[in-house]
């Protein structure tokens, strides 16, 4: 009994319950449909790619998961929410297409082609994803601006110097290299060696160093913290470079599956999916305490729940409303005034027995 | 004792206040600038400035809304969404369903109103987040706009007569006329949506002023804690300011359809966030408890004078629109930081 308690009071117990949810709607459907049930679950070789749903979830969902890392350390940092992600990602984009193609060149398709070498791009997007980073960060470290307003400036602002770059045009950039990056690397999908490379060098650096538990100790109490000796400023500065580093890499990963840059769709409502997948994975947005793992966990959730709706029969305009619902009610369950009303009856149950056995 | 009991509250005033001036000079210097600019091809005309309201009346109302809630310390981010499902709901409603313009318009209110009323109910009561809470409202209303229909819907004349003649109605004033090239005199005129909204804007104005509901909604944003050891209920003014942004932001939404007199699923998509920017602009605060709608009035000015400066323009890329009022944007924001910075100082 005390073991069964102690998973339910886990911070990882309901994303994984939410996921294994996710998993079962699939399996029923399977079966309702006469197919095995672990159709879902089949990974087959083809053309030399793996294949399967969950590969294909685990593909989707890398933008956000790398996404998710930066968001987690942000929100944890600053009990705020960094809402300028997905335009930094199409400023991203765009700027590493700009640089590959030069200016006002709407196509290339060979290395001979280009107006600068493919590496100057790839870093230019990241530098980029860390200027847009050290600008947010700047206003809610060092100006105390609240951090949604600050990064409403880029979430409006990102966007449109993006098409400025581009000229207003789709910048395409037709080359092997480039579309490596949202392609495939032997038989996996590059998109989630890349997810799985930046989860882990996070979560060594987070291991190894003091990191975490000083974004941790900023995220409960800033004051404490640099009376501690702790410099806040420059600890929620650095989540938010590492925030806009997250999505320069997954910039580059969106506009390699397209090989182009379209500013006006790449990261398209990105940011809601990265913020949801911290929430999912079980983080408060009021800061403090997190659980990388956790957010992962929820931006592969989130991703689950999309494939899942496609696989139903669901149309990518109408999917949004069963995405709502299933939102509201995981959030709903971890809220606070439900989980004393379980813990209540939880408590009055045990009451109960405790005089029946008596 | 009595000179520092007395000073305080003078002292906050004045830079609120000194905010809400910045803006309304900060207009009146942009609209200059595009007289000055464009005066020979009529952006001098009153037509011109008539125009910006008639063409932000939805987003006046939204904008309301939207102060109120940001007053309590919540954000409402469904009101875009929101806005398109009412387009939709008019536009297939009286389409297909063969109901009136004023039954369509009544069914749209009361959905606003449920809306509002689940929202508020999860934020006030359940206690989640605004930000997660208005962002599935945002998922779900823009998904059953693509549930009723995913097609490109116009309103004309077939479709309705009543809401069309309303919509095309236009109110011509008195003084003002100018000769234009066939030589008529063309009097200025506004639209049944523009009169609408400034009524909201005058009755949301009055509400947040003078009402108890207002004061209390000023109160929960400034401090919960306090706001509930003074015997308020801030569950249940949270819940009814969440009700009333989703009521303006229908209302919006009628005035909005007037205004494009159309429907689609893309429609109204970044709404939300310039309805926040109008606010921030107009010195309301996202904490909460500092804020009034006359600035998110003015904040809403702003934006349109600046897109019809680019649209007079004419050569400008579309996207110069977004940068500058992101850069007002960052103006404005550090400005307000500074501003507190300074109060923390003569404390």
């Amino acid at each position: 009994m005390n073991k069964g308690k102690k998973i339910t009071q886990q911070q990882l117990f309901l994303p994984v319950v939410c996921v294994l949810l996710v998993l079962a709607v699939n399996i029923f459907y399977d079966v309702s449909q006469g197919n095995e049930f672990y159709n879902f679950f089949k990974i087959t070789l083809t053309n030399d790619v793996l294949q399967g749903r969950l590969i294909n979830i685990l593909n989707r969902g890398s933008e956000v998961a790398i996404l998710a890392i930066g968001m987690t350390l942000v929100v944890s940092a600053s009990a705020g929410t960094d809402i300028s992600v997905g335009s930094v990602m199409s400023l991203c984009a765009s700027f590493c297409c700009m640089l590959v193609a030069g200016y006002g060149v709407s196509s290339v398709s060979s290395p001979d082609e280009f107006a600068m070498p493919l590496v100057v791009g790839l870093l230019g997007a990241l530098v980029m994803g860390l200027v847009c980073g050290a600008f947010n960060g700047a206003l809610v470290a060092y100006l105390n601006i609240q951090p949604m307003v600050a990064t409403l400036i880029l979430w409006s602002a990102a966007r449109a110097i993006g098409l400025l770059l581009c000229n207003n045009l789709i910048v395409y950039v037709r080359d092997d290299t480039f579309g490596l990056f949202g392609g495939y690397l032997g038989p996996i999908p590059t998109p989630i060696l890349i997810a799985a490379v930046c989860v882990a060098a996070t979560s060594l650096v987070l291991k190894k160093t003091a990191l975490g538990m000083y974004v941790q100790s900023v995220g409960i109490n800033k004051r404490a913290s640099r009376i501690a000796g702790l410099n806040s400023q420059k600890i929620i500065f650095l989540c938010y470079l590492i925030c806009g580093l997250c999505a320069g890499i997954a910039g580059i990963v969106a506009s390699s599956r397209i090989t182009s840059a379209d500013s006006n769709n790449i990261g398209l409502n990105m940011e809601l999916d990265a913020i949801l997948a911290v929430a999912l994975g079980g983080n408060s947005l009021g800061g403090g305490k997190f659980s990388l793992a956790g957010s992962i966990i929820g931006a592969y959730t989130i991703q689950a729940i999309t494939t899942t709706m496609y696989n139903l029969g669901v149309s990518t305009e109408v999917a949004p409303v069963f995405k709502a619902v299933v939102v509201i009610v995981i959030v709903a369950i971890q809220a606070p005034p439900v989980r004393a009303w379980f813990k209540k009856r939880a408590a009055a149950k045990a009451v109960q027995k405790g005089v029946a056995s008596v | 004792m009595k000179t520092v009991s007395l000073g305080k509250p003078k002292s906050q005033m004045n830079s609120n206040t000194l905010l809400l001036l910045i803006t309304i000079v900060l207009f009146f210097v942009l609209y200059a600038i595009g007289c000055v600019v464009y005066g020979e091809r009529g952006f001098t005309n009153l037509q011109t400035f008539l125009n910006v309201l008639r063409s932000n009346a939805g987003l006046i109302c939204v904008a309301c809304g939207m102060t109120c809630v940001m007053l309590t310390g919540g954000i409402d981010i469904s009101v875009g969404s929101l806005v398109a499902l009412d387009c939709m709901l008019l536009a297939y409603g009286m389409a297909n369903w063969g109901l009136s313009a004023p039954v369509m318009c009544l069914l749209v209110l009361v959905i606003g109103v449920v809306f509002g009323l689940v929202q508020g109910y999860c934020v006030g009561y359940l206690e989640i987040q605004p930000f997660i809470v208005t962002m599935a409202g945002m998922f779900f209303a823009r998904g059953m706009t693509a549930v009723i229909s995913t097609d490109q819907l116009s309103i004309n004349q077939d479709v309705s007569q009543a809401f069309y003649d309303v919509a095309n109605h236009r109110i011509y004033f008195p003084f003002g006329g100018v000769v234009n090239r066939a030589g008529k005199v063309v009097m200025p005129y506004i639209g049944v949506g523009v009169v609408i909204a400034l009524a909201v804007l005058v009755a949301i104005f009055l509400v947040l002023r003078y009402t108890k509901f207002g004061r209390s909604l000023y109160a929960v944003g400034g401090s919960e804690q306090s706001a509930a050891m003074m015997g308020l209920d801030v569950k249940r003014t949270k819940l009814k300011a969440y009700v009333l942004s989703s009521l303006l932001c229908s209302i919006g939404g009628i005035c909005y359809c007037m205004n494009t007199m159309s429907a689609s699923v893309s429609q109204a998509t970044g709404l939300e966030m310039d309805a926040i920017a109008s606010a921030v602009i107009g010195g309301t605060l996202l904490t909460g408890g500092v804020g009034n709608v006359i600035g998110s009035f003015f904040g809403v000015l702003i934006n349109g004078t600046i897109s019809s400066i680019v649209q007079f323009n004419g050569k400008l890329a579309s996207s110069w629109p977004n940068i500058l009022t992101a850069a007002l944007l960052c103006f404005f924001i550090v400005l307000q930081s500074v501003f507190a910075k300074l109060k923390e100082k003569n404390k």
